[in-house]
């Protein structure tokens, strides 16, 4: 049956495309998590009402197109800049939300400084972050957040700390910031893991548009691509690997402190 | 602040700042560096957040500067930074995105001698850098050169309302002399800053948030079609073709009758004016042009006094740079040389003489 014929039958819409994701192919691989985060933001963006008042900034690195995806205003930033276009645009448009959406390479490597800064200073934006432990557009190269021993382009017998230093928990490292507000580590490959992290992202885009600080929502991802895995697979590699690195849950709230 | 005309005795950093208050600039991001802290400084000191409600912020480092000017370009606000060399080379990434970003906005540069740490010392070795692209692809940015502090102040308006006009960036290329000296400056009435119904009409292409406009907007820099890519260059290309036969400045002085040329911008220009009384007082007949926008350049004016003189000295405070400029006009109708002095050193107006006199062979025995 089509689409139409099960609504003709009298069938019940359950779930949609969300109304501001735009109707265009993504380029994302299949299997990749940025298109569950693109479609759970497009979603708590119009939940929340802040179609008219959203300004994304969109990075350098695999989302460096998320411009072309989500229906709101957007200005895509030099790599590792974002922050600090953010800073800019909250600073003067205090009536605008505004996020970023960074992968690991843009955010913790190119970008720490502007990071940690914007987070200190406490500056009244998102940051949506994407780690899957690699740098996915350019081929797949060593990411800052690329696990001990994992194998990727520039690391082709597997990362080595003698040679490339440690992965860095950045996310870990701006709980301490006192210009944070909120600051949380989640993942989308399961159900229960994409609710949890769309009420992440709601709450840090609430923050920002109620100017409580800098939310900061890390949400490790895969690459299968770049992992050269199938994405089931990707996943499975991912609870086994990743997050004994990087485990989920919440790291910081002072707006709702539990 | 007054809401009229005012006078002050100030530094030309210091001016640049309460020309930017009264011009009614929304926000000034900038990174202290000698010798322009001035202008954050006397920023952050006037407060204009509690009068017109202009951001200061002083940011992590030149390169979050301007970034945040990017970002606040993008939103249809006038917004500016102000550097010294090191910390200007640190712009060029966020410079080159802001011109590819057809977006306005203002850059000071108050030079310092280089390349490297340099020195804190006045220089105009930055002329390339600021002229011929400075960051990476084919863009240009309207570049005027002010030689007092007076055009301190009056610049900041005149580079806003160029980079509006053109959506394109301008730059200050300023240098320590006129940065840090004392002049005699007519403050500009001050004027309120753009309502966001004013920002909305001039910029409908502002990225600050849908709020009931039908068609999003997205500041971006990235074409990956080659074809489309191409399009946009030819598109900043045909501005800057207007912005050359529009907006070329330039101040001629004792030009009418003299048999020789210097040419030279910002502080050198004020000594070869000294340079020129002195000559015409020994019956040598010295002139001078002084280009006002280093880019557009003067090329026209130039190009017509070749003609006329036996010789062109550009005097900069470089090894040669402008002089490069200054050929390409001239077309080989007459001698053009360089004098220039490198290192934070300034020149009097007698080696400028003694320059002009070696190189084209001119007796002046008054000339002391």
């Amino acid at each position: 049956m089509t689409k139409e014929e099960i609504i003709a039958a009298g069938g019940t819409k359950v779930a949609a495309k969300p109304r501001l994701l735009m109707d265009v192919n993504m380029h994302y691989c299949p299997g990749c998590s940025h298109g569950v985060v693109h479609k759970i933001l497009a979603e708590v963006i119009d939940e929340l009402g802040l179609e008219d008042s959203a300004i994304g900034v969109a990075p350098v690195g695999c989302a460096v197109f998320a411009y072309n995806y989500i229906d709101v205003d957007w200005v895509e930033a030099a790599h590792g800049r974002a922050p600090a276009v953010a800073t800019g645009l909250a600073r003067l448009n205090p009536d605008a939300t505004v996020f970023t959406y960074q992968g690991d390479g843009d955010l913790a490597a190119i970008g720490t400084c502007e990071t940690i800064h914007a987070c200190n200073r406490g500056e009244n934006i998102a940051i949506i972050f994407i780690n899957n432990g690699i740098y996915g557009m350019t081929g797949g190269q060593m990411a800052p957040t690329t696990l001990e021993g994992m194998k990727t382009s520039t690391t082709p017998y597997g990362r080595r700390v003698d040679l490339n230093g440690y992965p860095l928990k950045i996310t870990d490292l701006v709980k301490e910031l006192d210009g944070t507000c909120y600051v949380t580590r989640e993942a989308v490959h399961t159900p229960a893991a994409v609710r949890k992290a769309k009420a992440a992202i709601r709450q840090a885009l609430m923050n920002a548009r109620d100017k409580k600080g800098t939310s900061f929502v890390e949400i490790v991802s895969t690459c299968n691509s770049g992992w050269k895995m199938s994405p089931d697979k990707a996943n499975k590699w991912m609870e086994e690997n990743m997050f004994e690195k990087y485990p989920l849950g919440e790291l910081k709230n002072t707006v709702n402190p539990k | 602040m007054e809401n009229k005309e005012e006078i002050k005795l100030l530094k030309g950093n210091e001016a640049i700042a309460h020309a930017a208050i009264r011009y009614g600039v929304d926000g000034y991001f900038g990174y202290p560096i000698t010798p322009q802290s001035e202008v954050l400084e006397t920023l952050e000191a006037l407060m204009p957040w509690e009068t017109t409600g202009m951001v200061v912020l002083q940011a992590e480092s030149e390169v979050a500067a301007i970034n945040m000017v990017y970002g606040g370009a993008s939103s249809g606000k006038a917004v500016m930074t102000s550097s010294s060399s090191p910390g200007v080379s640190l712009k060029q990434e966020g410079i080159s995105y802001i011109a590819a970003g057809e977006l306005p906005a203002l850059i000071v540069n108050v030079m310092r001698g280089g390349p490297g740490l340099g020195t804190i010392q006045p220089s105009q070795a930055d002329y390339f850098q600021a002229v011929k692209g400075g960051g990476h692809g084919d863009y240009h940015l309207i570049v005027l050169a002010p030689a007092s502090v007076q055009e301190m102040a009056d610049f900041v308006g005149l580079g806003f309302d160029l980079a509006f006009k053109y959506r394109t960036p301008a730059m200050i290329l300023a240098d320590g002399v006129i940065g840090q000296m004392m002049e005699k400056v007519v403050l500009p009435p001050a004027r309120p800053r753009r309502t966001d119904e004013e920002i909305v009409a001039l910029c409908p292409w502002a990225a600050r948030g849908k709020f009931g406009r039908k068609q999003r907007n997205v500041s971006t820099t990235l074409e990956l079609d080659p074809q489309a890519m191409e399009k946009n260059n030819i598109r900043l290309q045909e501005t800057y073709r207007r912005i050359e036969a529009g907006e070329v400045r330039f101040e001629e002085y004792m030009t009418e009758d003299a048999d020789y040329l210097i040419v030279a911008f910002g502080c050198m220009a004020r000594i070869c004016r000294k340079a020129i009384e002195d000559a015409r007082a020994c019956g040598l007949k010295v002139g001078l042009l002084r280009p006002i926008t280093l880019w557009p350049f003067p090329t026209e004016a130039i190009k017509a006094l070749s003609g006329q003189v036996r010789g062109i000295l550009v005097a900069e405070l470089n090894a040669g740079q402008m002089i490069d400029d200054v050929r390409l006009a001239v077309e080989g109708r007459t001698p053009v040389c360089h004098f220039g002095r490198t290192g934070g050193i300034v020149p009097n107006p007698q080696e400028v003489l003694n320059a002009l006199c070696k190189d084209f062979n001119v007796e002046m025995e008054d000339a002391k």
